[in-house]
C-alpha cells in the first residue's frame, strides 16, 4: 500500500535479520529490477500479508517487544500500512508494545482451575521476587497447575507447571524440562486416541511407525479420496472442538468446490478454560496429527495444511515442527507423498495470546495477517475460508480419529458410542477430583462414571458443582451425575459438552470468584468488534461485581437477562453467544447465593 | 480522440477493466477521486502498469513501473506497438473493420525493436514486452494520461502514439476499454465544449467549416472570422512581436504559470492594456490596468462545468460574492453593452445554456432540468430522449464500422527540445502536490497539515554527486533563469532527474526555469523537460 | 452507447417479511428488502458507500431457522426466507445495543436519527450504573491540526472511518482498529499524531462518521462557542473548483459562510468521497478567516 508513511525509528540489526529470515521464502513486496523497473502491486502485497504474524513473533522474540523501528521495518518489506500492523500487534496479548524490563515475562495462569491451586499466591510470590509477571487466562495445564508460560527473549519459550510455592526459583529452572503426563487410564485397553501417549518417543518417526503409524496413510492412498470421505461419513464422526458438526459432511462440501485451491486447517488454538486434551495429543503423539492431516488433505483436495497452535504451547509446537521436518524428509509430506504423486504439506502458525482465534473465521484472519476478528457467517468456511478459499477446519482431537476410521472402516468406528455420538471422547478433568488428568471414554459414559474414574470428588467440603464444557459451557450440580455425556443427552439437558471440560468445585470454593473470573475472561478475550460483546461483557462483569456480596434484586436480574439476551442473540460469534451461559447457569442454580 | 474532443470512457469503467496503463499521470496526487475508481479496478483484479520518469505515488500502486526517459514516450509506444505486431497480438478483425493506415503504421514501427526501444527509453526490455503482452492480451484495457503526455513539444504526437496502441488492440469503443485524458482543471473540458479553442466553435465544431460558421453567424447575428485565432503560446509570441497590444485575462495567472515566466512577464509588461478578471489579486492582476473582481465560479455562481468523462454538471451559488465582486456573466454582458451592443441584456446561466443547445448538437438533448435531475449528463446527447454517452466510439465495432474510420498515425520519436549538456546536466520535470493547485491562488488560503512547501527533489545518487543533502538551500539554474530552492532527496527518483511542484511562486519562482518551447499543434509548452544545473550556496 | 446492464437481476426472490409475502431482486440484502417495504431499520455501521462490516448489530432481525439474530445489512435474502423485524427478541437486542453504546459513549452530537432510535426503542442507559463508576470511553479530545478534530469519547467503533480511509475508498490506511475488547480503539500507528501519520486529510472519515467523533475543526470550534446551528444551515450542491474530475460538493452554509463540505454518496463521480482540496480547499471563499 503505497501511501505508507514511516516513522523515524530504525530496526536493530537483530530485528532486521529476524524479519528477513521470516520472509526469506517470499522476499519483499517491492522488487527493484533496475533503477527504471520496479515490480510491486497488489498481488505481491497480498501474497505476503500472511507473513505479518510470523514477523511480529520474530520481533517479539528478538527484542521482547514490538518496537516502532522493528514494526516499521516489517511494514516496509511487506508493504503493510503501519497503522494496520500496529492494530494487529496490539490485538494479541503476547505481543508487547512496551520495552521489556528483563529477559523473560512470566505469564501465570490464574484462571478458574489454576486459581483453585493457589495461582494468585504464586503471582504475588513471583512479583515479590522481582519477576516480570502477568496474570494469564487458562494455559491449558489445568491437570497440573498452577502453571507459568515463560516467554523469553532470544531463547526458547517454555511452560512450567505443578508450581511449588515454596521453591519458586528452583521451580522456574528445574521444572521446565520435567515430563509430566497425567493419564490415569494409561495402559487400559479401552483407550483409542491415547494408546501411544506416554508410550512412544514423540521425537521418533520410527517409533511412531513401529506403533502402527502411517499404515492408515498407505491405506488411504489406495482407497482414493472419495472413499476416504465415504468412510468418514459412515463413521458418524462429529467435530470435537465444540460445534459437533459432522466431519464427513464438511469434507465433502470442501471437496465438491471444484476449480479453486482448498485448505485444511487444524485448529490447535486450544484455549477454552479447563481444556488441555489437544496439548496432550500434540506433545506426545505429534506424528499422529500429521498423518491424520495428510489423509484429510488428500480427501478434500488440499495441497496445503495449516496448524494454528496457540502461542502458549511451545513444547507442542517444537515437537510438531520437528515431526513435520522428519516426515518431509521421509517423503510422507511434500510434493510426492509415498511416491503417489500427491502433494500435501503443512505449515505451522503460532497464535499470540487470543482466545478468539480459536473461532474458525477469526483464526483465518489471524493466519492471513489481520486482526483476529471473526467474520460474519454465512458465507461458511467450506466455500469462503482461509484466503477466501474452500477450507475444512478440524480440531486436533477430531483429526486424531481419522487413522482409526481408515484402518478399521467407518462402520466399526460407528459401532462404538451411541447412535448420534460415535466413537470415544476425551475429557479434561480438573478441579476437585482425586486424579486430575486426561481421560478417554466411549460416548455414553455418565458424568458420575467419569468422575469416579478420576477418583471422585477430592478436597475440603463436599461436591457442589461441576463446570461442563469450559467457560463457554455451564455449571451443573451433583444431581446431574447420571447424565450421559453424549452430544444428544447434553443438548437435551441444555448443557454443553463443548471441549470436554469437567471441572469440579467444592462447597468451600468461592464460586462467586470463579464466576467473576469467567466474566473477566470474556471481558478480556472479547475481540471488541461487535457492540453486544464488547460492551456487554464489560457490563456483565460490572453487574456481577456489584451483586457479588449481596443477593441480586429484580432489577439486577432483569439487566443480566437483557445483557445475556443481546450477547447471545446479536453477537457476531460464539464468544459473545456463550459469554453469559456459565454465569447464567450459576445464577439459575443458585450457586452464588450468599448464605 | 478520433474526431471527438474528449476522453472515451466513464470513470466507472476503470473499475471493471482488466489492464490499466497510467502513462504520464500522477492521478493519485493530481486526480485523487478518479484514482479511487482506479483503485476499485485494482481491487477487482486489474493489473496496472505505470509509465513515468518518476516512481510517483500513483506508480507505487502499479504492478510494474516503467521508468521512462523524459520525453521518450513516442519511442516507447512505438516499441510496444512493434512488439504487439511482432508477437501477432494485434486485433486483426478490429483493425480491418475500423481503422485505416495499418500497413504504413506497421512499417513505421518496424525499426522499434525491443532493444532499440529500451536504449531510447531507458526501460528494460522485459518490461516493454510485459506491457505489450499484458495490454494486448487483456480483454478490456484502458490507457489514461495527463500532462506527462501533453506538456511536451510533441504533445499531440504523444497522444496519437497512445491512440495507435488502442487501435492496434481494439481497446476502444467498448465498456471497460478506452483512452482517458484526465483534465487538469475543473472546466478545461467545458472550455473546449464551449468553443474556447482557436479553431473550434462550441461543441467542437470546426471553424473552418463554412456551413457551421453560417449556423453560428445566423444564431448570433454577427460575422465570425474564418481564420483560427491564437492559442495561448501564440498570444505571448504575438505580444513579444508587438502584434498583440491588449489582453483580457479571465481566471488565469500567466504571470506565474507560464513556462519561462520571465519572458512572459516582459510580454505582459509591454501591453498597451491589460484587463484581468479574477477572484484574487494575482500577480497578473497586480500588473493590470483594469481589474474586474469576479464571483467564485464553484461557490458563488450558477453555471455548468464539464468533467473528464464528458459529464456536464451544475455549479450553484451557495454564498454571495464579497464586496464589489460580480457574476462573470454580468461582467461580460455589461462589457458588451459598453462596447456598444445592447442586445445582450442580462442573461442568466440557464439562458446561455439554452442558447448553446440550439447550436451544439452534442449538447442538444441536455435540458437544464435534466442536468439538474440526472446528476449531470455525458455528451454527446443529441436529443432529450437520449441518455447521454458513457463511452464513445462503439461505432467502430459496428459491422461495418460507422462514420470515419480511425486512422493510425505514424509519429516519430523527438527528444525534448532542450538537451542536457555539461552546463545543464540535470533534467527538471514538474508536477502537482496533493493539497495544492496550480499557482496556489486558492489553495494557499487554507492551512494544510501535509504541505511541505516547494523543494527540489533529486535522486540519492545525484545528491551524493553534488554533495548536497535534504534541507540544504541550493541555486537552481536553467538557460532562462535562476532560483534558490531547498533540496529534498527522493530515493524514488532515478539518476539525472529532478522534480519540483509549482504551487508557491511567491516563494520559489519555478517557472523561471521551465522551457517555453512548445508543440506547434497544441501550443502547449514543454513544462516537463527543462535542463538545469544545481549549485551549492556559497557561504557569505 | 449506453453502459451495459450491470446485471440488475431480473430474478425476484420471494420472502416473508413480518408475515407479509414480498418479492425483492435477487442479491438484495434483508435491509434492502426492509427499505422496499418501508420498514424503518436502525443502522449505525452501515453506509450506502461502504462494504457492510456488520459490527454494530443494531439492524439485526430474526430469520426462521437461524439460532442467533441476523444482521440485515449484510445478509442476502434467500427464497422462502421468513423474517421478522419486530419480534421481542429483535426489539430487545436493538434496545440493548443502543443502551450499551449510550452507556459508554457520548451521543449528544450523534445523527438525529440515532438519538431518535435510543428513545423509540426505550433504551435506558442509566441502569448500567453511574457513569463515574462504570467503564466509558471518556477521554480528551484530539486536536492536532487546523482541519480535523477527533473526539473519541464519541466513537462507537463502527469502523466506517477505517473503511473509508482503507479499501472502501481512500486506500491510505492511516487509521486502523488497535487494541482489543473494550480497549479497542481507532488509532494511528503507536498513536502517532495525525500530521505525523500517513493521513492525507481527505476527510472521508469525517464524511462517514455518524456520531460527531470526527468533525471539521470549523464545526468543532463553532460548537464550542455555541454558534453551530444546523437548523439555520442550508446545503447547496455544486462542483469542486479544482482538478478536472468534477467532484460533487455539498456546501453546508450558515450565515453566508461555508461551514463544512460533504459529497453525495449516491453520485457516480465521488460516491461520497473527496480529497483534501475538495473537502477543505474552500477556505479561499472566506479569505479573512
Amino acid at each position: 500500500m503505497p501511501d505508507i508513511k514511516f516513522g523515524t525509528s530504525l530496526p536493530t540489526d537483530s530485528e532486521k535479520k529476524a524479519v528477513d529470515e521470516t520472509i526469506e521464502s517470499h522476499g519483499p513486496v517491492t522488487l527493484e529490477i533496475t533503477e527504471r523497473l520496479v515490480y510491486a502491486g497488489r498481488q505481491r502485497t497480498q501474497e505476503r500479508r500472511h507473513l505479518l504474524l510470523p514477523a511480529l513473533h520474530a520481533l517479539q522474540h528478538t527484542s521482547g517487544w514490538i518496537s516502532p523501528g522493528g514494526l516499521d521495518y516489517v511494514c516496509r518489506v511487506l508493504e503493510i500500512p503501519p497503522a494496520e500492523a500496529y492494530g494487529v500487534a496490539t490485538f494479541y496479548h503476547l505481543f508487547s508494545s512496551q520495552p521489556p524490563s528483563g529477559d523473560q515475562i512470566l505469564h501465570v495462569c490464574n484462571d478458574i482451575a489454576c486459581s483453585l491451586n493457589g495461582a494468585n499466591d504464586l503471582i504475588d510470590a513471583l512479583k515479590k521476587e522481582g519477576h516480570e509477571t502477568k496474570p494469564s487466562p487458562c494455559l491449558g495445564q489445568c491437570e497440573r497447575g498452577p502453571a507459568v508460560f515463560v516467554q523469553r527473549i532470544a531463547s526458547q519459550d517454555t511452560v512450567v507447571f505443578d508450581a511449588d510455592l515454596k521453591h519458586i526459583g528452583k521451580f522456574l529452572t528445574e521444572n521446565s524440562e520435567k515430563e509430566s503426563i497425567k493419564l490415569p487410564q494409561a495402559g487400559s485397553d479401552s483407550l483409542r486416541l491415547l494408546t501411544r501417549v506416554g508410550v512412544l518417543d514423540p521425537n521418533s518417526l520410527e517409533d511412531y511407525q513401529s506403533h502402527g503409524g502411517y499404515e492408515a496413510l498407505k491405506k488411504a492412498l489406495e482407497m482414493g479420496d472419495e472413499q476416504i470421505i465415504e468412510e468418514v461419513s459412515k463413521s458418524g464422526l462429529r467435530g470435537r472442538g465444540g460445534a459437533a458438526f459432522p466431519t464427513g459432511v464438511k469434507w465433502k462440501a470442501v471437496a465438491d468446490e471444484k476449480g479453486r485451491a482448498h485448505h485444511l486447517v487444524c485448529n490447535a488454538d486450544e484455549s477454552e478454560p479447563g481444556t488441555f486434551k489437544d496439548r496432550v495429543l500434540m506433545e506426545n503423539d505429534p506424528f499422529a496429527l500429521i498423518e491424520s492431516m495428510t489423509i484429510a488433505g488428500l480427501a478434500i483436495g488440499a495441497e496445503k495444511g495449516w496448524i494454528y497452535i496457540r502461542g502458549e504451547y511451545p513444547i507442542a509446537r517444537q515437537r510438531l515442527t520437528a515431526a513435520i521436518g522428519k516426515t518431509r524428509k521421509s517423503g510422507l509430506l511434500g510434493d510426492n507423498i509415498l511416491g503417489s504423486g500427491r502433494k500435501f504439506d503443512i505449515e505451522i502458525r503460532s497464535g499470540a495470546g487470543a482466545y478468539i482465534c480459536g473461532e474458525e473465521t477469526a483464526l483465518f484472519n489471524s493466519i492471513e495477517g489481520f486482526r483476529g476478528e471473526p467474520r460474519n457467517k454465512p458465507p461458511f468456511p467450506t466455500t469462503n475460508g482461509l484466503f477466501n478459499e474452500p477450507t475444512a477446519v478440524n480440531n486436533v482431537e477430531t483429526l486424531a480419529n481419522i487413522p482409526r476410521i481408515i484402518l478399521n472402516g467407518g462402520e466399526t468406528f460407528a459401532a462404538e458410542g451411541t447412535d448420534q455420538s460415535s466413537g470415544t471422547r476425551l475429557f479434561c478433568l480438573s478441579g476437585r477430583v482425586a486424579l486430575p488428568g486426561l481421560y478417554e471414554f466411549e460416548f455414553g459414559a455418565t458424568l458420575g462414571e467419569i468422575l469416579d474414574a478420576a477418583g471422585g470428588f477430592s478436597g475440603p467440603g463436599t461436591l457442589k458443582a461441576i463446570l461442563l464444557g469450559g467457560a463457554a459451557g455451564s455449571f451443573v450440580t451433583p444431581e446431574s451425575i447420571d447424565l450421559p455425556l453424549t452430544f444428544e443427552d447434553t443438548r437435551e439437558a441444555g448443557v454443553a459438552l463443548g471441549s470436554g471440560v469437567i471441572m469440579a468445585f467444592s462447597d468451600e470454593d468461592e464460586l462467586t470468584k470463579t464466576v467473576l473470573r469467567i466474566a473477566e475472561f470474556f471481558r478480556d478475550e472479547s475481540c471488541g468488534q461487535c457492540v453486544p460483546c464488547r460492551v456487554g461483557t464489560v457490563r456483565q462483569e460490572e453487574l456481577l461485581i456489584r451483586i457479588a456480596d449481596k443477593n441480586p434484586v429484580e432489577a439486577d436480574i432483569s439487566l443480566f437477562d437483557d445483557l445475556a439476551s443481546v450477547m447471545s442473540d446479536a453477537s457476531i460469534c460464539g464468544l459473545g453467544h456463550t459469554a453469559a451461559s456459565a454465569i447464567r447457569s450459576a445464577l439459575n442454580l443458585g450457586l452464588l447465593e450468599t448464605q | 480522440m478520433f474526431g471527438a474532443g474528449g476522453g472515451t470512457s466513464s470513470y466507472k469503467e476503470i473499475e471493471e477493466t482488466d489492464a490499466i496503463v497510467l502513462w504520464g499521470s500522477n492521478a493519485r496526487t493530481a486526480h485523487p477521486i478518479f484514482f479511487h475508481h482506479l483503485l476499485k479496478g485494482l481491487s477487482n483484479g486489474a493489473r496496472m502498469w505505470a509509465v513515468d520518469p518518476r516512481r510517483t505515488d500513483s506508480a507505487k500502486f502499479a504492478d510494474v513501473w516503467l521508468g521512462i526517459n523524459v520525453g521518450s514516450d513516442i519511442a516507447l509506444a512505438n516499441g510496444v506497438a512493434h512488439e504487439i505486431i511482432d508477437a501477432g497480438l494485434e486485433n486483426k478483425e478490429f483493425i480491418a473493420n475500423a481503422t485505416t493506415g495499418f500497413e504504413d503504421f506497421a512499417a513505421h514501427v518496424e525499426p522499434w525493436t525491443l532493444k532499440r526501444t529500451s536504449e531510447t527509453t531507458g526501460v528494460p526490455v522485459e518490461a516493454i514486452r510485459d506491457l505489450a503482452h499484458g495490454y494486448a492480451n487483456a480483454e478490456k484495457a484502458q490507457i489514461m494520461w495527463t500532462l506527462g503526455i501533453t506538456e511536451h513539444h510533441t504533445a499531440v504526437d504523444n497522444v496519437l502514439a497512445l491512440c495507435n496502441l488502442s487501435l492496434l488492440t481494439g481497446h476502444v469503443g467498448r465498456w471497460g476499454s478506452g483512452l482517458v485524458p484526465l483534465r487538469g482543471q475543473n472546466n478545461v473540458q467545458g472550455g473546449g465544449d464551449m468553443g474556447a479553442l482557436p479553431n473550434k466553435l462550441a461543441g467542437f465544431q470546426d471553424l473552418a467549416d463554412e456551413e457551421i460558421r453560417v449556423k453560428f453567424e445566423t444564431a448570433w447575428g454577427s460575422e465570425i472570422p474564418p481564420e483560427p485565432g491564437w492559442h495561448l503560446t501564440d498570444m505571448f509570441n504575438a505580444m513579444g512581436r508587438g502584434e498583440l497590444r491588449a489582453l483580457y485575462v479571465i481566471g488565469e495567472n500567466p504571470a506565474d504559470s507560464e513556462a519561462d515566466v520571465n519572458h512572459a512577464r516582459e510580454a505582459l509588461e509591454g501591453l498597451d492594456i491589460l484587463v484581468v478578471q479574477d477572484v484574487f489579486m494575482t500577480r497578473t492582476a497586480e500588473m493590470a490596468d483594469v481589474v474586474l473582481p469576479a464571483a467564485l465560479g464553484w461557490a458563488e455562481s450558477d453555471g455548468t462545468v464539464t468533467n473528464s468523462e464528458r459529464r456536464v454538471q451544475r455549479t450553484r451559488a451557495a454564498i454571495k460574492p464579497p464586496g464589489d465582486a460580480r457574476q462573470e456573466i454580468e461582467i461580460i454582458s455589461d462589457l458588451a453593452r459598453h462596447l456598444g451592443d445592447n442586445s445582450w441584456g442580462q442573461p442568466t446561466a440557464e439562458d446561455l445554456w439554452e442558447e448553446l443547445r440550439t447550436v451544439s448538437p452534442m449538447h442538444a438533448g441536455m435540458s437544464w432540468e435534466r442536468i439538474e435531475n440526472e446528476g449531470g449528463i455525458q455528451w454527446p446527447c443529441p436529443d432529450e430522449n437520449h441518455p447521454g454517452s458513457p463511452f464513445l466510439h462503439d461505432r467502430l465495432w459496428k459491422q461495418p464500422a460507422e462514420g470515419r474510420l480511425a486512422p493510425f498515425s505514424c509519429v516519430d520519436d523527438r527528444p525534448p527540445v532542450e538537451s542536457l549538456d555539461d552546463n545543464y546536466p540535470l533534467r527538471l520535470t514538474t508536477g502537482r502536490a496533493l493539497d495544492s493547485y496550480n499557482t496556489g491562488v486558492q489553495t494557499g488560503k487554507y492551512n494544510s497539515p501535509i504541505r511541505t512547501g516547494e523543494a527540489l527533489e533529486v535522486s540519492t545518487a545525484d545528491a551524493e554527486k553534488l554533495g548536497i543533502s535534504t534541507g540544504e538551500r541550493v541555486i537552481v539554474s536553467s538557460r532562462r533563469g535562476s532560483v534558490e530552492m531547498t533540496v529534498e532527496i527522493d530515493p524514488n527518483l532515478p539518476l539525472g532527474l529532478a522534480f519540483t511542484t509549482f504551487h508557491f511562486p511567491e516563494l520559489v519562482d519555478v517557472n523561471q526555469l521551465t522551457n517555453s518551447a512548445y508543440d506547434l499543434k497544441s501550443g502547449t509548452a514543454e513544462f516537463k523537460a527543462a535542463a538545469i544545473r544545481v549549485e551549492k550556496m556559497i557561504d557569505a | 452507447m449506453s453502459e451495459p446492464a450491470k446485471n440488475p437481476s431480473e430474478t425476484l426472490v420471494e420472502i416473508t417479511l413480518n408475515d407479509k409475502k414480498i418479492s425483492a431482486p435477487e442479491g438484495s440484502t434483508i435491509l434492502d428488502a426492509c427499505k422496499q417495504a418501508n420498514i424503518d431499520t436502525p443502522t449505525l455501521c452501515w453506509a450506502e458507500n461502504l462494504t457492510p462490516v456488520n459490527v454494530c448489530r443494531v439492524c439485526v432481525v430474526e430469520v426462521e431457522g437461524s439460532r442467533a439474530l441476523v444482521p440485515s445489512c449484510s445478509r442476502p435474502i434467500e427464497e422462502g426466507m421468513v423474517i421478522s423485524t419486530d419480534s421481542e427478541r429483535v426489539n430487545t437486542s436493538r434496545r440493548m445495543v443502543l443502551e450499551l453504546l449510550a452507556s459508554s459513549v457520548e451521543l449528544d452530537r450523534a445523527d438525529k436519527e440515532i438519538r431518535g432510535w435510543i428513545t423509540s426503542y426505550g433504551s435506558n442507559p442509566d441502569r448500567m450504573g453511574n457513569s463515574s463508576e462504570i467503564k466509558t470511553s471518556k477521554q480528551p479530545v484530539k486536536i492536532q491540526d487546523d482541519l480535523y478534530v477527533r473526539d473519541y469519547e464519541r466513537c462507537i467503533l463502527c469502523y466506517k472511518c477505517v473503511e473509508a480511509c482503507g479499501d472502501d475508498a481512500q486506500h491510505t490506511f492511516a487509521i486502523a482498529t488497535a487494541g482489543r475488547g473494550f480497549e479497542a480503539r481507532i488509532s494511528t500507528e503507536f498513536d502517532a499524531e495525525l500530521p505525523d501519520s500517513a493521513c492525507v486529510y481527505c476527510g472521508n472519515c469525517i464524511g462517514v462518521c455518524p456520531t460527531g467523533a470526527l468533525v471539521f475543526k470549523t464545526e468543532h470550534d463553532m460548537r464550542e462557542e455555541n454558534s453551530w446551528d444546523p437548523d439555520n444551515q442550508k446545503v447547496t450542491e455544486t462542483i469542486c473548483g479544482f482538478c478536472g474530475v468534477g467532484c460533487n460538493l455539498e456546501l453546508h452554509t450558515q450565515d453566508e459562510k461555508i461551514v463544512k463540505v460533504t459529497s453525495p454518496s449516491d453520485h457516480s463521480v465521488t460516491e461520497g468521497h473527496l480529497c483534501i482540496k475538495g473537502r477543505f480547499g474552500w477556505q479561499h471563499a472566506h479569505p479573512e478567516n
